[in-house]
This record gives structure tokens, sequence and C-alpha cells, in this order.
């Protein structure tokens, strides 16, 4: 437990990195939803983006988190500020799961209801926000809480190109073969990553239509 | 001369709905409707009888424009050509229900009024007059649609139709899925609604004795065509085979047609 005893020491550093970890996750994460959530509707109201849409998250999921900092390293505006880049590097990572989700919520909503506002005279408008989104908001929530827990964990990444965040304590951990150094990035990162999800989850169940 | 012309006049202006040579074809080419001549004159309740996939519910679906005909042209009464303008003044009653699962069941009544900018006070003394119209008891109004079995949540979808007191109303298949005493019930429910409100009913069903009971004329349907319409009355006499097949399939002898023109 040697950790503790180095975080207890080096209390107002870990706060500082603490704080910077959850800024990194909370600025994208904004981001992903402000991005993804229009998106999921749009894919959900032409399915012919569906295909395209998916398949270029996917593949942003699919490229490993550090290359994806490396390849946005040499972009101009961007390059310039490592926490910019960062954030968008964890904006694109999150998309996937809440495109995905705002797409399977709003095509889950009973087909009967939405013929029936449908029928009833209601507008694409109203029928969305009166009805669909209200209906899909649990599924569009596990989505972003998802995000939100991948986010925590790539976010320690960040500090490889200099961005700060818990992940400073891990990488010179790493560097100097200190594992109390790790646990002291590691630990509070993980509380970060089981807090969110569980806040989040509550959240989900509050506002699953019952 | 004049009387005539006036007398023609009003029986023009008697026709709520009207299809015109409607086809309707999937955009796969498979065709569901041909060749639909039918009219619906204000106040009656026009049932469409068929089996599954005869096409009433098509028919149904291309008067509030949720579907469009490939073919020949629908007319509604005090259509301007703006869709949604028409489907508020068009209720519908589908089988699902189709209760919005989110909201009470008195904010399910008053969805179109509160698009329509009805003012609250308004909306609220209609909500309790229509709860009260469908046989609902008031404090059912702050209940979710999952807390109602089955028969009041039908109600509620009778209430949601006629919130804005539309001219027409569809059902299809309203009662289709209630147990036979609920079904009866709200079946008489409804005869009684309709001797006083005279809306314009199209009603979808393929159960004889619903049609026979409810319908001030039926329309039979079969492979997306319109085999006859007769009155009630008729339909037991009628010589026709399809006519004669629902009647045999159904053990319905012509004395039971008092019952269904009463």
């Amino acid at each position: 437990m040697n950790f503790l005893h180095f975080m207890v020491q080096n209390r107002q550093q870990v706060l500082e990195l603490t704080w910077e970890h959850l800024w990194l996750v909370g600025v994208s994460t904004v981001l992903a939803v402000l991005v993804g959530i229009p998106l999921g509707i749009m894919i959900s109201r032409w399915p012919q983006w569906n295909k395209p849409v998916l398949a270029v998250a996917n593949i942003i999921q699919v490229i490993p988190s550090l290359a994806l900092f490396g390849f946005l390293l040499p972009v101009p505006w961007l390059g310039a500020r490592v926490d910019r880049l960062a954030i968008l590097a964890l904006t694109l990572c999150a998309l996937l799961p809440i495109i995905r989700n705002t797409y399977t919520g709003i095509r889950g909503v009973d087909p009967a209801v939405v013929e029936a506002g449908r029928g009833m005279g209601l507008t694409d408008r109203q029928l969305l926000f009166r009805v669909e989104l209200p209906l899909a908001l649990s599924v569009i929530l596990s989505g972003v809480r998802v995000a939100v827990v991948i986010s925590v964990g790539l976010a320690t990444i960040a500090a490889a190109i200099g961005a700060g965040g818990l992940g400073e304590f891990i990488y010179r951990g790493l560097a100097m073969v200190n594992n109390d150094l790790i646990l002291a990035g590691a630990v509070p990162a993980a509380i970060l990553a089981l807090s969110a999800d569980m806040s989040l989850g509550w959240l989900e169940r509050r506002l699953r239509p019952r | 001369m004049e009387s005539t012309a006036a007398n023609a006049t009003t029986n023009d202006d008697d026709i709520a709905i009207e299809f015109r040579d409607v086809s309707y074809s999937l955009p796969s080419g498979q065709r569901l409707l041909s060749d639909l001549n039918l009219q619906v004159h204000r106040g009656q309740t026009l049932v469409l009888l068929g089996r599954s996939g005869s096409g009433k519910t098509t028919t149904l679906k291309l008067v509030n424009r949720l579907l469009l005909p490939s073919g020949g042209e629908v007319r509604v009464k005090g259509d301007t050509g703006d869709v949604i303008r028409l489907r508020r003044s068009i209720g519908y009653v589908i089988q699902e229900v189709g209760l919005f699962p989110h909201y009470t069941v008195e904010r399910n009544i008053a969805l179109v009024p509160e698009i329509e900018d009805w003012p609250k006070e308004r909306i609220q003394t209609r909500v309790q007059e229509l709860l009260r119209i469908v046989g609902l008891e008031p404090h059912l109004g702050s209940r979710y649609p999952r807390e109602l079995s089955g028969g009041q949540r039908q109600r509620v979808g009778v209430a949601r139709a006629l919130a804005a007191d539309p001219p027409i109303l569809l059902m299809d298949e309203p009662f289709g899925a209630l147990d036979p005493l609920t079904r009866d019930e709200l079946q008489r429910e409804f005869l009684a609604l309709q001797q006083r409100l005279r809306k314009t009913v199209v009603f979808v069903t393929h159960d004889l004795r619903e049609a026979l009971r409810l319908g001030s004329s039926i329309a039979l349907m079969e492979a997306g065509k319109l085999v006859t319409v007769l009155p009630p009355q008729d339909f037991l006499r009628s010589s026709d085979p399809w006519a004669a097949a629902y009647v045999k399939a159904f053990g319905v002898g012509p004395d039971s047609a008092d019952r269904g023109a009463s």
C-alpha cells in the first residue's frame, strides 16, 4: 500500500491530474454527444447513411488509440496544443457507441406508437422530440455511459503526447519501473470510470420508459 | 329544376371520403389494391370487411395519407392539401392502440389539442369530458398506459382520437385484441357514441358479427379488390359468393340481421 502513502504525500498533484483527466473526458464526451446524437438521428431518418456513418465511426474506433494521437499530431491548428488534440481524439473514439445507440434507440421505439403519432398529425419534428427521443433516451444514455467509461481509460494515453491527466503517473511509473507511481495513476482512473459508470447507470434506469 | 340542382349539391356535400379508381402498389411492384371505387357518406359507419391481406388497412391508411395511392385519387372533404392539417382532422384508432407509454392518460388524450395550441383550461375540460364519454373514471387520467387493462387502453385510444373533435374517425380493428366480453361492451358503447356524435367512421374488421353490428354499410374486400358494398340487412341474403362464404364461415343466419341492423 505504498502508493497510498505516495498519493497522500503528492495529493496536490494527484488532484490536479485527476481534474485534468476529468476535463479531458468531460469536454470530449460533451462534444461526442453533440455530434453523435444528431448523426444517430440522421441515420435513423435516412437509412442509406447508416452504413457509411457507422463504418467510419467503426474505423476510428479500431485505430489503436495511441496511433490516433500520433496521426493527429502533425495537423496544424490541432498539433499546436496537445490538449486540443487529445480532446479531438477522445471525441472521435467516443462517437461510435453514441451514434449506434441513438440509432438503435430510435429504431427500437414501438412502431405502433410511431404510427399512431404520425396518424394523429404530428410533424416529423414533433414526432422526434415528443415521442422518439424521450422513448429512446435510456438507450442513448447507455451509449453515452459506454463512451465515458472508454474515454476514462483512453485518456490515460493522452499523457503520452503530454496532454496531462492521470496517465502522467502511469507513464512516469513505467519509465522509472515504479509500481506505486503506476498505481497512483491507475487506481484513481479506475475509480473515476466506476463512479461514472454507476451514476450514469442510475440515471439510465431512472429514465427508462416503464 | 332548381330543387333538383340543390339536391344534387347536397348529395355531393354528403360525401366525406371518396376513392376514385384507386390502386396501391408496394415499391417492389406488388399490387395491394386495384380499381377501388368507394364513397363514404357523412355520418355513416362504413365497415371494411375482409380477411388478412385483403387490403382493408391499406385502404384506411390512404385516407389519412399514411400511404399515397399509386393510381387514382382519394378525396377527403375539407382537405386543403396540407397533410398535417388533414391528419389532425381525422381521428385514428389502431388495434395496438399505440398510446405513448411515457405520457399519462391525460397527456395522451390532450396531445392533439396541445399541439393545436388550445388554451390550458379548454384542454383540461375537454380531457375530463372525453374520459366521461368513453366511460373512464376521472382518476384514471393520471395513470400511465401500462397501468391500464386492455379495454381501458382502447378506450383511451378512442378518447385520444376524438380529442380535437374530428369529423372523420378511422378505426383499424380497434377491438380485435380484446376478450369477448370487453369487446361486446366496447361495441355497445361505440354504437351509443356514434348515435350521439354522428362521425363519419371507416371501421376495419375481419369479424362479420362486428361488421353486422356496427356498420351502416359493409364493404367486402378480397385480394385487394372491393367485392361489394351492402347494408348489413342485405349482406346475409346476398348472392355474392364471397359474402355467402363469409356468412357460412361465421354461421350467422338471416335472422341475426335484425340484431346486426339494430
